[in-house]
Formats: C-alpha cells, sequence, structure tokens
C-alpha cells in the first residue's frame, strides 16, 4: 500500500468534522475523531518489527517533478519512533478532549479540524524525506498551533499568544528554509538521504555552516531554545488538551527531530556541536530556574517543557560528537536523547492533563490558591507524582533512567577534547547538574503545592472534587507507560530507541541492535551519576524546603530587561514604525501616487535605454507616412489637448472618447481588425460608463493645484510619452531575436486549430495571461462592488473600524 | 436613474439592443478563425446592455436580465480555469487544448475546439464584471 496517502488521512477527515458536529450534535465529535490516530497508530505499529530489524520502507509520489519536489514517506526508526508518538499520544489526547471540552458550550467543529489538520502536519515533517514538503508541513504545524492556541479567540491572551508563536516560529521556518535551499543547492538533491550519502561532495563547502545555522534557527524556535523561548508559555492558552498535545509531547519536539534527522549531515561542524550542545544546555538551566519562578500550573510545565526540550537537545550535541571518536562513551548520548525524548512525552503529556484536571475541578491554575487536594482528588494526585517524580529523574520511574543516562553522557563530554572542549567541556556536567537540582525543585513544587499542605478551598472558584474516570483514562495509561518503561527499559530499548538512534547516525550502526545500549537501574557503587543523582536529591531536597526564603531572588530581574519585554518593543517597533514609513509617502491622493509610478517608470526607462545603448532608430523600414494618418493623429492631438484644457467634465470625457476613437482609427490603418474592434467597443463603454458615474462625481476643481505642481506634472507626462516613443521605436529597429510572427504563421493552423492569431493568442499561445486578466477583471468588479455596498453600510455604523 | 420618456431611443434601443447582442455572439463564435473572440463578444453583449441602461432605466434593466452577474463572473472563471485545469486530467500539460472536426447536423464541417469553452469563460467573465461595476455605480444613489 502507498502508505504515504495515511499522511493526508487526518487532513481528509477534517473536511468531515463541521458537519458531523452539526448533524450528529447528539455525540462528541471527539469519539469519531478518535478513530483517526486509533487507526494510524495500529497501522504504524505493525511496522515497528520490520524497522526494528533494521528494514526501513518508504513510499512516494512526485508532487512537482520538473522542480525535484515530491511526497516521500520515510519509515525509519526515528520517522517511526515519532509517528507512534504523534498517533499514540494524539489518541490519547483525543480521548481526554472529549470529556474536557464540554459538547454543548465549546465550537468542537473548529477544534477537530485544526487538531487533525495539525496530525496530518506532524505526521509529514517527521515521515518527508523531501526538504522540500517537510518545510511545507513545518510550516503548517506553525499554522495549526496558531490556530489552536487562538482557539478562544476572544481572549486577549490567547490572540496574543497565537500571534507570538506564529510570528517566532514561522520567523525560524523561513530561515530553516534558507538552510534547505542552499542544502539542496550545495547537494544537488532535496532527498535527505541523498543528502546525507553526497556529504561528502559538499562538506567543504564556505556555505555548509551557514546551511548548519539557518537550520538550528527553524530548530531552535519550533523547539523553543533560548532566546526564542518566550512563545512557549505564551502558548498556553490554548486548551489543556492542545498544550498536552503540540505544546509538549510533539509538535515542539519536532525541532528535535530535525536535528536528529540533521546529524549525519552536520556533525562533522564544530559550528553545529556547540551551538546545539551549548544552547541546549543554556536552556536546560534557564528554564529549570525560571519554572520555579511561576505561580500559573500550565506556565510551570511550560518552562519545565523548555527546560527539558534543552536537554534532549544538548544530548542531541553531544551525540554528534560520537562522529569525532570511537570511545565508547559518547555514544550513550544519542541513545540517552531519543530515551529521554519518550519519556518526557509520556510524563509530560500526563502533567498536562493533570493540569488540566485541576483547572476543570477547581476553577484555577493559580498554585498560590491550590494545596491539599490529594484527599479530595487521589487518583489525580497519583498520576501527578507518579510523572512529577518521573520528571524530578528519582526511581522508580522511566525519567530516573534516562537522567542518569544524561549525565553520564554529560560527564563523559569533560574527556573530549577537540574545539576547544579541552577548555570548556568541564562546565557542561556542573551546569548539567546545577539545572537537575533545580528541575527537582520545580517538580516537587508542582506535585506538592498542588496537592500536599493545607486546604485552601475558601479561595476556589469551585467546590473541588475528583474528575470523571473518562477524563482520568488518558493520564491514567500514560503513568502506567512511566512506570513500565523503568522496568522494562531494554524492550523500549531494542524495540523504539535503538532504531532511532541507528536511523539518526547511520554512519555508526549498520543495524539497529548495534545501537542498543543496555540500560540498567543500578550500575554499582562507584557510577558517577548515581552519586549525582543523589546530590541532586540532597541539595533539591534542601532548596524545595526552603524555597520561601530564596524566592525572593527572582524579583532581582528587571521587568524591562526581559526577553519578553524586548519582543513586545521589537513588535510595537515595528508596528508604528512601518506605519510611520508608510504614512510618509501614501498621502491618500492618487495624484501622488500616480506621479510616483508613473516618474519612476519613465526615468527608469530613458536612463537604462540609454545606459544600455539600447536606442537605435532605423529609419528604412518604417511605413510610409499617408495623408490619413496625418489628420488621424492631428485628431487624436487636439482631443488629448483638449482634455487637459477643457474646464468641465463633459467635455473631457467627449475628447477622451475623440482620441480612443481616433487610435481605434489607426488600428484599422495599419490593418488590424481585431485591435480596432476592440478599441472601438472598449472606448465606446468607457465613455458611458464615464458618463453613469458622471453625477456621482464633484464639481471639478484644482484640488490646490499651483504652476509648481502643473510643471511637474507636465514634465512628467513628457516624460512618460517620451520613454513610450522611444521604447516603441527602438523596438521596431532592433531585431536582436527574429519574430516570432512566423511561428504564429506555422502553427496556427496546425498546432492550435485556428485562423485568428490574434484570438488563438489570447485563448491559447498566451492562455495564462488571458487567465490572470480574467481574474484581475473580477477582481476589479467585485472589489467596486464591495467598495460602494460597504460605503453603503457604512454610512449608518462604522463596523469596518471595530 | 432619472425619470426619462425618450421615445426615439428607446423604440431604436428596442430592435438596435437583439442586433448588438446577436452580433456579439456572432463575433464570440467566428473568434477563432475570424476577428472577434470571447473579449470583445463580451464587451459588445456589455455595450449592448449599457444601450438599455441609456434608453431606460437600472430598474427595469435588472428586472429584464434577473442575472446575479457577480456569479456570472464566478461562472466564467470557474468555466476559464476548469477547461485549462481539464488537460492535467488527460495526463497532458496545464492548458493544452484540444480539437477535431465533427460532421454536425445544419453546420456541416464543423471545428470544435477546447478554447472555445475557454473563450466562453473569458466572454461571461467580462460581461460579468462590467455589468458589475455598472450596476455598482449606476445603482448608488
Amino acid at each position: 500500500m502507498e502508505f504515504v496517502w495515511l499522511i493526508f488521512l487526518p487532513a481528509v477527515a477534517a473536511l468531515f468534522v463541521p458537519s458531523l458536529f452539526r448533524r450528529a450534535a447528539g455525540i462528541h465529535t471527539g469519539w469519531f475523531v478518535l478513530a483517526i490516530p486509533l487507526v494510524l497508530f495500529g497501522y504504524f505499529s505493525t511496522y515497528i518489527p520490520r524497522v526494528a530489524g533494521g528494514e526501513h520502507a518508504v513510499s512516494s509520489f512526485d508532487w512537482i517533478p520538473s522542480l525535484g519536489i515530491s511526497f516521500v514517506s520515510y519509515l525509519d526508526g526515528l520517522s517511526l519512533l515519532f509517528t507512534l508518538l504523534i498517533t499514540g499520544i494524539g489518541s490519547l489526547v483525543v480521548l481526554y478532549s472529549v470529556f474536557y471540552l464540554d459538547r454543548k458550550k465549546e465550537k468542537l467543529g473548529n477544534f477537530y479540524v485544526y487538531l487533525l489538520l495539525f496530525m496530518t502536519a506532524m505526521l509529514g515533517v517527521v515521515q518527508s524525506d523531501n526538504v522540500i514538503s517537510l518545510y511545507l508541513f513545518w510550516e503548517l504545524t506553525s499554522i495549526s498551533s496558531f490556530l489552536l492556541i487562538g482557539y478562544w479567540y476572544t481572549r486577549d491572551g490567547s490572540r496574543f499568544g497565537a500571534l507570538k508563536s506564529m510570528m517566532i516560529t514561522v520567523g525560524g521556518g523561513l530561515m530553516m528554509l534558507g538552510g534547505f535551499v542552499l542544502l539542496g543547492i550545495m547537494g544537488d538533491t532535496y532527498s535527505i538521504r541523498e543528502l546525507i550519502t553526497r556529504l561528502p561532495d559538499y562538506a567543504g563547502d564556505p556555505l555548509f555552516t551557514l546551511a548548519a545555522v539557518l537550520l538550528l534557527l527553524g530548530a531552535f524556535t519550533k523547539s523553543a531554545q533560548f532566546p526564542f523561548y518566550i512563545w512557549l508559555p505564551d502558548a498556553m492558552e490554548a486548551p489543556t488538551p492542545v498544550s498536552a498535545y503540540l505544546h509538549s509531547a510533539t509538535m515542539v519536539k519536532a525541532g528535535l527531530y530535525l536535528v536528529a534527522r540533521f546529524t549525519p549531515i552536520f556533525a562533522g561542524s564544530s559550528v553545529w556541536i556547540w551551538l546545539v550542545c551549548g544552547i541546549g544546555l543554556l536552556t536546560l538551566f534557564w528554564g529549570s530556574f525560571f519554572a520555579v519562578k511561576q505561580t500559573d500550573l500550565k506556565a510551570i510545565l511550560a518552562f519545565s517543557t523548555v527546560s527539558q526540550l534543552g536537554l534532549i537537545m544538548s544530548l542531541l550535541g553531544a551525540g554528534a560528537i560520537a562522529y569525532h571518536t570511537d570511545d565508547p562513551l559518547f555514544r550513550v548520548a544519542m541513545f540517552a536523547a531519543i530515551f529521554h525524548l519518550v519519556n518526557h512525552a509520556v510524563f509530560k503529556g500526563s502533567l498536562f492533563m493533570i493540569a488540566g484536571i485541576v483547572d476543570h475541578e477547581t476553577g484555577t491554575r493559580d498554585i498560590r490558591k491550590l494545596g491539599g487536594l490529594m484527599s479530595i482528588m487521589p487518583i489525580s494526585f497519583t498520576v501527578a507524582f507518579i510523572g512529577g517524580l518521573s520528571m524530578a529523574g528519582l526511581p522508580p520511574f522511566g525519567g530516573f533512567l534516562s537522567k542518569e543516562l544524561f549525565l553520564e553522557s554529560m560527564v563523559a563530554l569533560k574527556h573530549f577534547d577537540l574545539f576547544s572542549f579541552g577548555t570548556w567541556g568541564v562546565l557542561f556536567p556542573v551546569i548539567a547538574w546545577i539545572a537537575s537540582v533545580f528541575t527537582f525543585v520545580y517538580s516537587f513544587y508542582f506535585v506538592f503545592h498542588t496537592f500536599a499542605g493545607e486546604k485552601k478551598a475558601d479561595k476556589l472558584p469551585l467546590k473541588p472534587h475528583e474528575a470523571p474516570i473518562g477524563m482520568l483514562i488518558s493520564p491514567i495509561i500514560l503513568a502506567v507507560s512511566v512506570v513500565a518503561i523503568f522496568f522494562i527499559p531494554n524492550v523500549v530499548g531494542s524495540w523504539l530507541v535503538a532504531p532511532a538512534v541507528a536511523a539518526a547516525q547511520p554512519q555508526l550502526y549498520s543495524l539497529p541492535a548495534d545501537a542498543a545500549i543496555h540500560v540498567a537501574a543500578w550500575h554499582g557503587p562507584k557510577s558517577v551519576p548515581m552519586w549525582l543523582t543523589v546530590g541532586v536529591i540532597a541539595i533539591g531536597t534542601m532548596l524545595f524546603t526552603t524555597m520561601k526564603s530564596w524566592r525572593p531572588v527572582y524579583a532581582l530581574q528587571p521587568r524591562n530587561l526581559s526577553l519578553n519585554a524586548f519582543y513586545d518593543g521589537l513588535m510595537s517597533f515595528s508596528e508604528r514604525g512601518m506605519n510611520r514609513l508608510s504614512r510618509s509617502f501614501m498621502n491618500g491622493i492618487i495624484r501622488t501616487y500616480l506621479i510616483y509610478m508613473f516618474a519612476f517608470l519613465s526615468v527608469m526607462t530613458i536612463v537604462i535605454l540609454f545606459a544600455k545603448g539600447a536606442f537605435e532608430l532605423d529609419m528604412d523600414s518604417l511605413s510610409p507616412v499617408t495623408l490619413f494618418a496625418v489628420l488621424n493623429a492631428v485628431v487624436a492631438l487636439l482631443g488629448a489637448a483638449m482634455v487637459i484644457l477643457s474646464k468641465n467634465r463633459i467635455s473631457a470625457i467627449i475628447a477622451l472618447g475623440a482620441v480612443g476613437y481616433s487610435v481605434a482609427l489607426f488600428f484599422v490603418l495599419f490593418k488590424a481588425p481585431d485591435l480596432a474592434l476592440t478599441q472601438l467597443v472598449i472606448e465606446t463603454i468607457s465613455v458611458a460608463l464615464f458618463l453613469l458615474a458622471f453625477r456621482h462625481l464633484p464639481a471639478m476643481k484644482t484640488h490646490g493645484e499651483t504652476k509648481g505642481n502643473k510643471l511637474v506634472n507636465a514634465i512628467i507626462a513628457g516624460a512618460v510619452g517620451l520613454s513610450v516613443t522611444l521604447v516603441a521605436l527602438s523596438a521596431h529597429s532592433n531585431k536582436l531575436v527574429a519574430s516570432i510572427s512566423q511561428f504564429y504563421k506555422d502553427t496556427v493552423q496546425t498546432e492550435a486549430g485556428g485562423g485568428n492569431i490574434v484570438n488563438v493568442i489570447l485563448v491559447d499561445y498566451r492562455g495564462f495571461d488571458t487567465l490572470f486578466e480574467i481574474a484581475v477583471l473580477s477582481i476589479a468588479g467585485i472589489a467596486v462592488l464591495g467598495m460602494i455596498k460597504l460605503r453603503l453600510a457604512g454610512k449608518g455604523s462604522d463596523d469596518e473600524k471595530k | 436613474m432619472m425619470r426619462k420618456n425618450n421615445v426615439i431611443l428607446q423604440t431604436t434601443t428596442k430592435v438596435a439592443f437583439f442586433i448588438i447582442f446577436l452580433f456579439s455572439i456572432h463575433i464570440f463564435f467566428a473568434g477563432h478563425f475570424a476577428p472577434g473572440g470571447g473579449f470583445v463578444g463580451g464587451l459588445l453583449t456589455t455595450g449592448a446592455i449599457v444601450l438599455l441602461l441609456l434608453a431606460y432605466d437600472l430598474e427595469t434593466i435588472q428586472a429584464t436580465l434577473p442575472f446575479n452577474f457577480t456569479i456570472v463572473i464566478g461562472v466564467g472563471l470557474l468555466l476559464a480555469l476548469g477547461t485549462a485545469a481539464g488537460s492535467i486530467f488527460f495526463d497532458v500539460p496545464f492548458f493544452t487544448h484540444a480539437f477535431g472536426h465533427f460532421q454536425l447536423p445544419l453546420f456541416g464541417d464543423t471545428e470544435l475546439h477546447t478554447a472555445m469553452l475557454f473563450d466562453a469563460g473569458v466572454y461571461l467573465v467580462v460581461v460579468g464584471a462590467a455589468i458589475t461595476i455598472i450596476q455598482s455605480i449606476g445603482g448608488d444613489d
């Protein structure tokens, strides 16, 4: 089966969602939607054994073959892992949303259309082998994320957050497109697989590093890395199922996917390793440090997501180091990255769902108002406890294992001595450890400040109670997985993680089995990561219990020095600055615009004509001047003069008509019946139109014209006439290329099956022109209608300005 | 429009309208071999309607020709684009026309050409857009 079409299955299904929502209003639309990710998950699961055995599957169809753009679905370990995450977590999120979003109050039609659109986009991102279609899907994820964040579009915060995420991620995406195009030019292909095999041909290209940086800008903006992470906390305005799905489990991981996917290409670049490692680690620290400052449950999770994404990013950077050394110590990093990516998707998904449940059942997400919910919501507490401890990196939960691997990889970095890692490498384990301490603190802060402590029931908007069982199913499934991963890490490792690692480092491993690393919870008393974890727990507990005394440290940061303030300033500057700039030359008077256009046109034409020496006058081939032509020209000139000089409109209109008719006569004189016919009719209709509109026009006024004004107008008018005349003369005299008329004469009967070349040109040879012209004509017609109707409607109320 | 009672113009129009209109149809069909085509044909039809408008008033015309001309624009665009796009279903490049000779009753040997469909789209767009503009401007009181 051509499974490339399955990418589009959610988008096609989305077409039916609005009518399902309207027709089957008695059933929550989510139940129908649930089938899609479930079916996809089931289907793609069947690929696990094959892919784990080192095979891969390809399915493709050509989209624009002439440009080398196609939809290619390439399933290897990495894309399969992401596909399963997208469809698996997607199923759970849809199930959760059925209970989270009220069928009667919410616009479910919109919600599920966006969600399914996102699913298609995300599947496309992770399965595409062609970078151009990858880019297409990449921006589609940004757009669907924009729509989902702005789902409650009447809220200011939603619109602001949606716009912010769109600005940053689409901007990054554009940079990434630049990187793709550079790669495409250097490697002469848009296929990622071929780019990898052709790497030796272009790795030394001076633009190689630029391509790496551009690509990373795309990945960093999407995966909320420092300093671009600022959109993610504002994206929390989205409904919680969306936050759980897009903004923790899948979309924000697209950047990680991209980095992993392009590691085989860029691993040799020191810039790549430093940026991915360094920015990742900085983000890890920054996110974990500021997570403790937050008071909104979802904001804590947003910053924790930023920090965890940084963690995985730095591991991916460390994974690239494995290309420069044979030491097996460095092979842990990529495995740790993918393993932690799975763990994070699982535990963070459950935590977001719990945050949503708390919000749903208590009416607030403000952690200062929450507390003591443990006895009221025991199941939610258990899930939050499991997820939180996994996030903190404690046994017996999945997060512990990948955290150990992470610390192990970071400790290994100090043994790496290329690219001046010898000097700075020692910083990596130190920062990683500090960030782990803060991770521990915010995990405990999230769980225990919500569920433990004294009850503050009087501060809550709603009377809290345990969530309905339907809403708990998804987080429970995720929490069970968190525990399960701890006990069967090597099953997950060899079936899912190792194939993905092998796909991200194809030059290092021939078979996925080679990439598998034996994961164990206990490494013996000499294990450095274990002692680091013990340190994290000790210092973390200390910091957590003394939180009240050191949290004021966050108040030290001045408000106007934050990245958010920078973003706001940039936005308002560009808005107001651009407004001022365009107002400086757009004064609303058509005459001014015509002056710009005509002056530019004539000056450019004349200057280029003479600067390039293109002007040429060949007197021999001119046609003889007949008496008719002279008379006709005199009429046209007189008419034109009268248009300018006449004091009232009606004579100007009639004079303009005279000019038009004499032009039509010229066409007759030069034996162009088609043109003459068209010109005559056009002239008649435009005069009639003028007469129709006549009574709407105000009396002729000078509009404050001065003598100087008129002089400028006269000069520009003269220049336009001059440039048109010169171009016409040169075009006639310069025959650089043979005239196309012979081709028309030869083919009009045989190829086009017609006799009138003019008409055949219009409908066949240059059909595209005509197609676009009638499109423009339609737009003009509808615009006139719109403007007049809008103006009429606007007389009563000012709807447009609202 | 002002109330008018121009008997001569109105009587002439009643005849002239049909002459112009039929001529425009003729010119439209003649287009592929003789001067004419969808664009000029459409303009001539518009001219005929403008003549009606000058002789009578807008209400009379809207009652006589009860079409929604914005929809005429849409139909025309769809026809033109559909003709151009239809070629991709036959696995030939966009905008490839097809033509052939057929023996038709009354007409005898006639050449049928998909360019005619495209031209019909042009015709409809021109009439639709022009009349839409005229109706909006003329009807704006």
